[in-house]
């Protein structure tokens, strides 16, 4: 069972986990963002051509 | 080699005016050194210690003066371009860029390293490595600096990228350097840490025009 | 392998499948690696410091890692010219400077109760440091050329100068670290874990490691769709 007790070293442990969860958080939301804004501009470039081929990447 | 003669001198003139040439990075490196002890209060033996390793930091950063104009002039004139096409490889022309970088910025830095560490504190004694070191860690900083500048050929805001690339590969530069003078100091062998910079410089002599070379060919292209 | 993901319909199939998997699969062993991480006893010379070995020490591996994706992906990009290689090198460098950084902060965090100082020069974490520094300068370089292709490229020579140049650039502050022996002294890593911290300290270091493999391979895909958008803007004005 975990155990929470930190005593006096809290001060240094919470904030390192907070931070790497902030800046892992950070990083999953900027990439799952980035990737689903160009794949909707894709889906919409390639709506407003219909029938064109679409280069390949 | 009569072709690189030509290419050297060409550089050498180059060089001599470039970013106002040896007299405005002697100048910065005046002011660098000036500062440290205004900065810290100025009692000489707090300054000895740090005498020559920050003098290889002011070393450093007047080398990259005069980097960003390094092929940026040639690549804005259309000269890199001819030079490229020309009989000599464009490995070659780096090679005479950046030595005429050295000659022209390097030696005059070097000559000024010891009377720089001196008057920050330093025991006369260190003074010849001291030169000695800054001569050769300069064949580093030019060829470094060299890879830097044609790597950033035609990007934005040239000269602080530039820094910002070279510095990682400049630590060694200062590491060695300071390490052998500090070694001299505390009385240690000095030469394993000449020997470390003068073959990082050299590596850098030898690898470096290749990726410069590359680096120009991908920003004519 | 290597031949079948170069096809760009095919990486996105692919990833399409994968990353999920692999992003659940990190999330899982992370639970796990905390969970058994936090019930173990603290150690006896650490406290309840060793707790940050957990997400310093995989973090610190994963920034080394990374670097390693970005050299091989930079070196594939350059001699084959390959537009997914130059994407999956653009897409590792953010990840990199991340986690590396992570990898820095940790560090601190821990150094701090554990050896007195929030920050020593010594051969790790100078060389980390650096190693931090190198993926900032070649976000900045890719950042500062517009033409992606020149960008990809240059950035490629700069890979491959720091793929060379940075094991040297690591031995250069060994050795000054020699020199200075007797300043500090500083176990890498601190001292000799204990077994009932490796399996805490391996789970999370594989659920760093897939978490990045999945977030690279999304990345991968949005620069996918990002140079075929861009493609189809250029069509388009046409």
């Amino acid at each position: 069972m975990p155990n929470f007790e930190l005593g006096k070293y809290a001060v240094y442990i919470v904030p390192a986990y907070a931070i790497t969860a902030l800046v892992i958080g950070v990083m999953i939301a900027d990439t799952l963002l980035r990737a689903g804004r160009w794949k909707r501009e894709v889906e919409k470039r390639e709506a407003a051509r219909p029938g064109k081929k679409s280069k390949k990447a | 080699m009569n072709g690189f003669g030509v290419l050297l001198k060409r550089e050498l003139a180059m060089a001599w005016n470039r970013g106002g040439g040896p007299a405005v990075a002697l100048a910065f490196n005046v002011c660098a050194v000036t500062l440290l002890p205004l900065a810290s209060g100025g009692s000489l033996d707090k300054l000895k210690l740090l005498a020559p390793g920050f003098s290889w930091v002011a070393l450093a950063l007047a080398s990259l003066l005069s980097l960003e104009r390094l092929f940026e002039r040639d690549y804005e004139d259309g000269a890199l371009d001819l030079l490229a096409l020309g009989p000599a490889p464009l490995e070659l022309v780096a090679v005479a860029k950046c030595l005429a970088q050295w000659v022209c910025t390097g030696i005059p830095l070097a000559v000024f390293a010891p009377i720089a560490a001196t008057a920050l504190g330093a025991d006369l004694a260190l003074a010849p490595l001291t030169f000695l070191c800054a001569l050769i860690g300069g064949i580093g900083f030019a060829f470094v600096g060299g890879v830097g500048a044609a790597v950033s050929l035609g990007a934005r805001a040239g000269g602080v990228l530039i820094a910002v690339i070279v510095l990682p590969l400049f630590t060694p530069l200062a590491i060695f350097g300071g390490g052998a003078i500090a070694s001299l100091a505390m009385g240690l062998d000095w030469r394993p840490g000449l020997l470390f910079l003068s073959a990082y410089s050299l590596l850098f002599l030898a690898l470096g025009p290749f990726a410069m070379a590359m680096a120009c060919r991908n920003a004519l292209s | 392998m290597i031949t079948v993901l170069a096809n760009p319909q095919r990486f996105l199939a692919f990833s399409r499948v994968a990353a999920p998997i692999l992003g659940a699969l990190a999330a899982i062993l992370a639970a796990a690696a905390l969970w058994t991480g936090w019930s173990a006893p603290d150690d006896y010379q650490q406290g309840a410091t060793v707790r940050l070995m957990f997400i310093h020490v995989p973090a610190a591996i994963t920034g080394m890692l990374i670097y390693g994706c970005l050299a091989g992906s930079a070196f594939f990009g350059l001699v084959f010219r390959h537009l997914l290689a130059d994407a999956a090198a653009r897409a590792a460098a953010p990840l990199g400077a991340a986690v590396t950084l992570l990898g820095l902060i940790t560090g601190s965090f821990w150094g701090r109760p554990m050896w007195g100082a929030w920050w020593v020069w010594d051969a790790r974490l100078t060389s980390y440091l650096i190693l931090f520094l190198f993926f900032v300068g070649y976000m900045a370089l890719q950042a500062s050329i517009d033409d992606e292709t020149k960008a990809d490229r240059a950035s490629g020579i700069l890979a491959m100068v720091g793929v060379i140049m940075l094991p040297i650039v690591h031995y250069s502050v060994l050795w000054w670290n020699s020199l200075h022996q007797g300043e500090t002294i500083f176990a890498p890593g601190g001292p000799k874990a204990s077994a009932v911290y490796l399996t805490p300290l391996f789970l999370m270091w594989a659920a760093y490691s897939l978490g990045f493999g999945a977030l690279w391979m999304v990345r991968i895909r949005g620069e996918i769709w990002r140079r075929r958008a861009q493609a189809l803007a250029v069509q388009g004005a046409r």
